[in-house]
């Protein structure tokens, strides 16, 4: 089991022809995953990357039934595509595109209330179920199956974090980039609640950043009666208030935003708090070891 | 991206919030034949990109044009030091020169978006000219909120809410509604972060109006490529020297900070974590830099090119965890840099992901003096002990 993909996953990439989409296309295939359509306005008719390409998202879930897509539009059209896809019926939407207004997510968001559509992203990393489905950018040689599940608003700190859990010899159920943007489509909290009912995982790997408040809504959730033992890592402690650290959403606004805050409104809830990024691994393994689930 | 008081008061007058008479002067000279065209006395404001300039002096009141030419002198060319400005404060180039207002009460008003609720969110409160932050924590219950629907955006009944609350009955009751919907529409418009007035002002009797007295406008980075008008308000003055030049070199994401260690690091995760584990080694990071995912070999050269230009760098961290990034590109990087430039701290890599064989191939054929990493705590603690 895991969340949101899995072997079954029929992807649809828009925007398959451009360099970053064709090259992630071919990693995703080469991992496994089951690509059965692109997307390209005006390029319909052409094949990339071994798989037929068409001009509307709607023509390719006609002819290939595909079930989720994955979006390496520019910023400027990223919003459209998004809503292209929801439009076509789309189940769960992955968008990797960095750098799209915040006015255009909160279109997004509210065209995407209330209709059971599950976004990731954007300025995310996608999202992986190792061994079976990789529906994003990672690295796919750094994640192994197992019962992990781990969460991120950061991406490459998801490939830290696996890292360091793989090398143990820990995998993982399904790993979520749910990206650095203030207006995610998915908030950590629904994950967690994606990974609570999911059999599978039997631990998760929360790891948040400075900005928002996305972190004490998790603890929220956690204290309110997970299960799973959480383990967390913040990053930003050595940042700047009022400076945004790449991120849009990663700014110290208020004190809800600092890493302090969150990693005590964790701490609160039960969630293992790792002081350092280096940690992630070791805590995960004793933690898990300790509740009897290695 | 931030802009000044005058800039923000132009864009809001423009969508029909009213503000007071005045006008930006660049000179003492300028400053008084503001004052001359106003007719009465004006108040002289120094225009920064920094709030607290009262407290520092930035604000001076002139009851002639002669006094107006002669604060102006004394502000502008000031280095003004403000709470908000740091220690090494900001110079003055130009003023706002603006009839005195007799304020009877000073009220708050300011529209974001509230990310939890993904919607745009306006803030009222009867406490003006105080920070919002202080009344939220103080006085929680003095704020009043009302988010929009960004299908329907600001309805009127949102403004009445708001205005029977801050006590705008009356015939102030329209023109309230009318204030707030203009700044309700100057945000959307303009793909603001944040549109604020501190303090909106209700005038003495016995003709109340309402004015917006201080405004202030961010605007959303992502959203600048469609509205060049916003862009073209940037004033780089404002800015650290460095991360302007970083920005001109395609480095976007690079905060200045206070230590010796400089880093280069892919993704704005990693980057902050990356920090966070050099201080937990005892060391300091001289900046946050997020080379980004576009694979760019120049850009990794301009990254080393910000970083040895920062005499404060006594040692380089790159920690790269190829995803999108590739680590070879990377690489090839770190090689072009060190032939292109006298690299003269020493360098810790870490690199890790995407075509991490072909990055190490490079690395190795180059044999570069490199203090090399496996993971990134040992990453860390290399970089602080060769800063030492």
């Amino acid at each position: 089991m895991s969340i949101l993909v899995d072997s079954h996953t029929r992807v649809l990439v828009q925007g398959i022809t451009g360099r970053e989409g064709g090259f992630q296309t071919r990693r995703c295939i080469e991992y496994g995953t089951r690509v059965v359509a692109g997307v390209t306005p005006g390029r319909g008719g052409e094949t990339a990357e071994g798989v037929p390409v068409f001009n509307t998202v709607r023509e390719a879930v006609q002819e290939t039934n595909a079930n989720c897509s994955l979006i390496f539009v520019p910023a400027a059209f990223a919003a459209d595509a998004i809503l292209e896809a929801a439009d076509a019926g789309l189940p769960v939407i992955v968008c990797i595109t960095e750098g799209i207004p915040t006015l255009d997510m909160v279109m997004v968001r509210r065209r995407l209330q209330g209709e059971g559509i599950r976004l990731i992203g954007p300025n995310c990393p996608g999202v992986i179920t190792p061994g079976q489905c990789r529906v994003g950018i990672m690295p796919g040689d750094v994640f192994a199956p197992g019962p992990v599940g781990v969460v991120s608003r950061s991406g490459t700190l998801v490939y830290e974090a696996v890292d360091q859990l793989t090398r143990r010899g820990i995998g993982q159920s399904t790993c979520v980039g749910i990206g650095g943007d203030p207006i995610p489509g998915t908030t950590v909290r629904e994950v967690l609640e994606l990974f609570d009912a999911d059999p599978e995982t039997k631990a998760l790997v929360l790891i948040g950043e400075i900005g928002g408040s996305a972190e004490q809504e998790a603890a929220e959730y956690i204290r309110q009666g997970m299960s799973k033992p959480v383990i967390s890592f913040v990053a930003g402690s050595t940042a700047p208030p009022g400076r945004r650290m790449g991120h849009a959403g990663a700014i110290i606004a208020g004190n809800t935003g600092t890493a302090q805050a969150k990693k005590e409104a964790l701490a609160a809830a039960g969630a293992v708090i790792c002081e350092s990024p280096a940690e992630i691994g070791s805590t995960t393994e004793r933690v898990m070891k300790e509740r009897g689930l290695l | 991206m931030k802009i000044h008081e005058y800039q923000a008061k132009q864009i809001m007058a423009e969508f029909g919030v009213p503000v007071p008479r005045g006008r930006v002067a660049r000179s003492p000279e300028e400053a008084r034949q503001v004052a001359e065209e106003l007719g009465g006395p004006v108040v002289v404001k120094a225009q920064i990109h920094a709030g607290g300039r009262g407290k520092g002096g930035g604000i001076k009141l002139a009851s002639t044009p002669q006094e107006a030419e002669r604060v102006a002198s004394q502000i502008i060319g000031m280095t003004l030091v403000t709470p908000q400005t740091g220690p090494d404060g900001r110079l003055v180039k130009s003023v706002l020169v603006e009839e005195q207002v007799a304020a009877d009460r000073e009220l708050y008003l300011s529209v974001l978006i509230d990310n939890a609720a993904g919607r745009p969110l306006m803030m009222a409160s009867a406490a003006g000219g105080m920070e919002i932050e202080e009344v939220a924590s103080r006085t929680p219950e003095a704020i009043y909120r009302t988010t929009t629907d960004p299908a329907a955006g600001f309805q009127p009944y949102q403004g009445r809410q708001l205005a029977f609350a801050l006590g705008l009955g009356g015939d102030l009751l329209r023109p309230a509604v009318q204030l707030m919907t203009g700044l309700y529409r100057a945000f959307a418009a303009r793909d603001a972060s944040l549109a604020e007035i501190n303090p909106l002002v209700v005038t003495a009797p016995p003709e109340p109006r309402l004015l917006a007295l201080d405004a202030k406008m961010n605007f959303d980075d992502n959203a600048l490529f469609r509205h060049p008008e916003v862009a073209a308000l940037r004033d780089k003055d404002e800015e650290d020297p460095l991360e302007v030049e970083a920005q001109e070199l395609g480095i976007n994401n690079y905060v200045k900070l206070t230590g010796n260690i400089g880093c280069v690091v892919n993704g704005a995760g990693l980057a902050m974590a990356t920090m966070d584990s050099i201080k937990l080694a005892g060391g300091e990071p001289t900046n946050f830099l997020d080379i980004g995912t576009v694979n760019d070999v120049a850009r990794v050269v301009n990254a080393f090119r910000i970083l040895t230009a920062d005499p404060n760098v006594r040692a380089i961290l790159i920690n790269i965890f190829g995803g999108m990034a590739r680590v070879d590109v990377i690489a090839q990087g770190i090689v072009d840099a060190h032939q292109q430039m006298e690299v003269k701290v020493p360098v810790v890599v870490r690199l890790a992901g995407t075509n991490l064989e072909e990055g190490e191939r490079i690395l190795r054929e180059a044999s570069l003096p490199l203090i090399r990493a496996e993971e990134l705590g040992e990453a860390a603690e290399k970089a602080v002990e060769a800063a030492k």
